[in-house]
């Protein structure tokens, strides 16, 4: 089995007396896509806060392509091949779509402190960051700005930038969200095909998706992942049944 | 042309064209006080670029201003006096040099200062910026070899290689050409790739940081350049007035270049030009008729951040700055 690029051990987070993450330890490995689901509250998004640098742990370790990422900021873990989608989209609301996705091909490049050539001539931004709009069949809607698109738009607006910046893997906190049936089928086929560029680690409520796509699905009850294993696996666990699909299955 | 860019034509035409006639009339004072437009313009062009551009609201760029003035002062009295400055290096009464020296102390000091303040935002920062400010502020009035209280007097305006600095038209000159140089440096700036940066970082500074652009590194850079931009026009303010004191220093003048940008247009190219043509029109003729003639402009200002968010460039040109 290949090294994991993405190696969690023993992380825990505490905000005063609420264990928010609880000694979670999991692994993403090449071509994976691993979900994490559980209940609402039960420190999803903490973890992907984590990982990606917007939250410091209280102990515990995160390694990422065999390096241990725990003391870089967030900046420094996207520039490793970090790539996150946020839980509600944030994005330069002034901007066009295409500039927030030129923004990632520029920080991809590593080239911000130009200061004379203007980026709305500059080909070697706009022609990848089109393609990216295109891929997530955004395109048409290149030049409007961010704070005008549609729930759904934006979405798929931080897709395309996590797509611009080559990732090793991708850090995706519920993309479906708020999208309609139609829309979050689509999605799942594109996601579906993602796998094979880089691994992702995928919170997401909507559990047709997660059957759909998961080669791994680790449940995250009070901060504590309660099974971990394949998705038969995962349906047909008893625990997993009674904390968390009873509900809804 | 957009629109804004034809108000913005308008501006730099008018700015320039009433002098050439006022001098053509005999009536240096008014090349004078346009000349004061220009350089209260430049300093608030500097500052657009952090507040307008970054989101940086600092309360401290007089600190900038000043010393770019001071540098002017000490550098002419001790070329006057004929007193090396320290060692063998000796004072300049040359303005490209006496330039490049306020360019340089600007951003130099620019560094610990934007390095410390940027780890704070909000009210914090603004307060941090204004106490750094404030004690170059209290150092230059308690210093008393370059005039402490009283501040420096030039005895004479400063040299410019072929030109007569002394007449108030060349000096205007000298200055509008510098204002326009960095208004062509604001716009290709905002343009370029860290302009964008610098932008997505007032906007949203933890998308930028998603994307692999630490926020912190764009802003201490956009803060030193702002302040280089600010002591650029410190340097020419000084010459202007041929003095230099601390007032240039206090956090009233932080606070007029704050309300420059406001009246003219945050974020603005133009806004600060605006800005500066407005407030010293009410200086003069409000100043002429009344000792509270900053009353009548606080209610302007009451008036624009109410109903004129875009400031006067917004209300003459309409639309929204990205699209």
């Amino acid at each position: 089995m290949s090294e994991p690029v993405l190696e969690i051990r023993d992380l825990r987070k505490s905000f005063g007396a609420l264990k928010a993450t609880d000694g979670v330890s999991l692994e993403l490995r090449p071509g994976q896509i691993h979900a994490l689901i559980g209940p609402n509250g039960a420190g999803k998004s903490t973890l992907i806060h984590q990982i990606a640098g917007s939250l410091k742990a209280d102990s515990g370790t995160i390694r990422f392509r065999g390096r241990d990422i725990g003391g870089l900021d967030m900046a420094a873990r996207a520039r490793l091949g970090l790539a996150r989608s946020f839980q509600i989209s944030s994005l330069a609301q002034e901007f066009s779509a295409l500039r927030n996705v030129m923004l990632a091909v520029q920080a991809r490049q590593g080239s911000s402190f130009r200061f004379f050539r203007q980026v709305t001539h500059d080909k070697a931004l706009i022609e990848p960051a089109m393609a990216m709009l295109e891929r997530v069949e955004l395109a048409a809607r290149a030049h409007v700005p961010a704070a005008e698109l549609s729930h759904g738009e934006r979405r798929q607006l931080e897709i395309a930038i996590a797509l611009a910046l080559s990732p090793r893997a991708f850090l995706f906190d519920e993309p479906m969200a708020g999208m309609g049936p139609e829309g979050s089928k689509r999605l799942t086929s594109f996601l579906d095909g993602l796998r094979h560029e880089a691994p992702m680690l995928l919170v997401e409520h909507d559990m047709d998706a997660v059957f759909a796509l998961a080669d791994r699905v680790s449940v995250l009850v009070y901060g504590r992942i309660i099974a971990s294993g394949t998705v038969d696996e995962i349906r047909s666990d008893p625990d997993v049944r009674r904390a968390y699909l009873g509900e809804t299955a | 042309m957009s629109r804004e860019t034809a108000v913005n034509l308008l501006l730099a035409l008018l700015l320039l064209g009433a002098p050439l006639m006022a001098a053509g009339m005999g009536e240096p004072f008014y090349v004078t006080l346009a000349t004061r437009v220009v350089v209260l313009a430049l300093a608030a062009v500097g500052l657009n670029l952090a507040l307008g551009l970054g989101g940086l609201l600092s309360f401290g760029h007089a600190a900038f201003f000043g010393l770019g003035g001071y540098v002017a002062g000490i550098l002419a009295t001790h070329a006057f006096n004929a007193e090396p400055l320290f060692a063998d290096i000796p004072g300049t009464t040359s303005m490209p040099l006496i330039w490049i020296t306020a360019v340089a102390v600007a951003g130099l000091v620019a560094l610990p200062i934007g390095a410390i303040s940027l780890r704070t935002s909000g009210v914090y920062f603004i307060m941090i910026t204004l106490a750094f400010a404030q004690m170059i502020y209290y150092f230059a009035i308690s210093w008393p070899a370059y005039g402490g209280e009283d501040g420096l007097s030039l005895s004479m305006r400063n040299a410019f290689p072929g030109v007569n600095t002394a007449k108030p038209l060349p000096y205007f000159l000298i200055c509008y050409a510098a204002l326009m140089a960095m208004l062509v440096l604001f716009h290709r700036v905002e343009g370029s790739r860290f302009g964008s940066a610098l932008q997505a970082a007032r906007q949203n500074g933890t998308r930028l940081a998603a994307v692999g652009i630490a926020p912190f590194n764009i802003r201490l850079v956009a803060f030193a350049v702002s302040a280089m931009i600010t002591g650029f026009a410190g340097a020419l303010y000084a010459d202007l007035n041929r003095f230099v004191g601390p007032s240039m220093l206090s956090w009233h003048m932080s606070g007029e270049l704050i309300v420059l940008i406001i009246l003219g247009g945050k974020g603005r190219l133009f806004g600060p030009v605006a800005g500066a043509m407005i407030f010293v029109f009410f200086e003069y003729v409000l100043g002429g008729i009344t000792e509270r003639w900053q009353f009548f402009l606080g209610l302007i200002l009451l008036g624009i951040v109410l109903f004129a968010r875009g400031g006067l460039l917004g209300l003459l040109s309409g639309k929204p700055r990205h699209v």
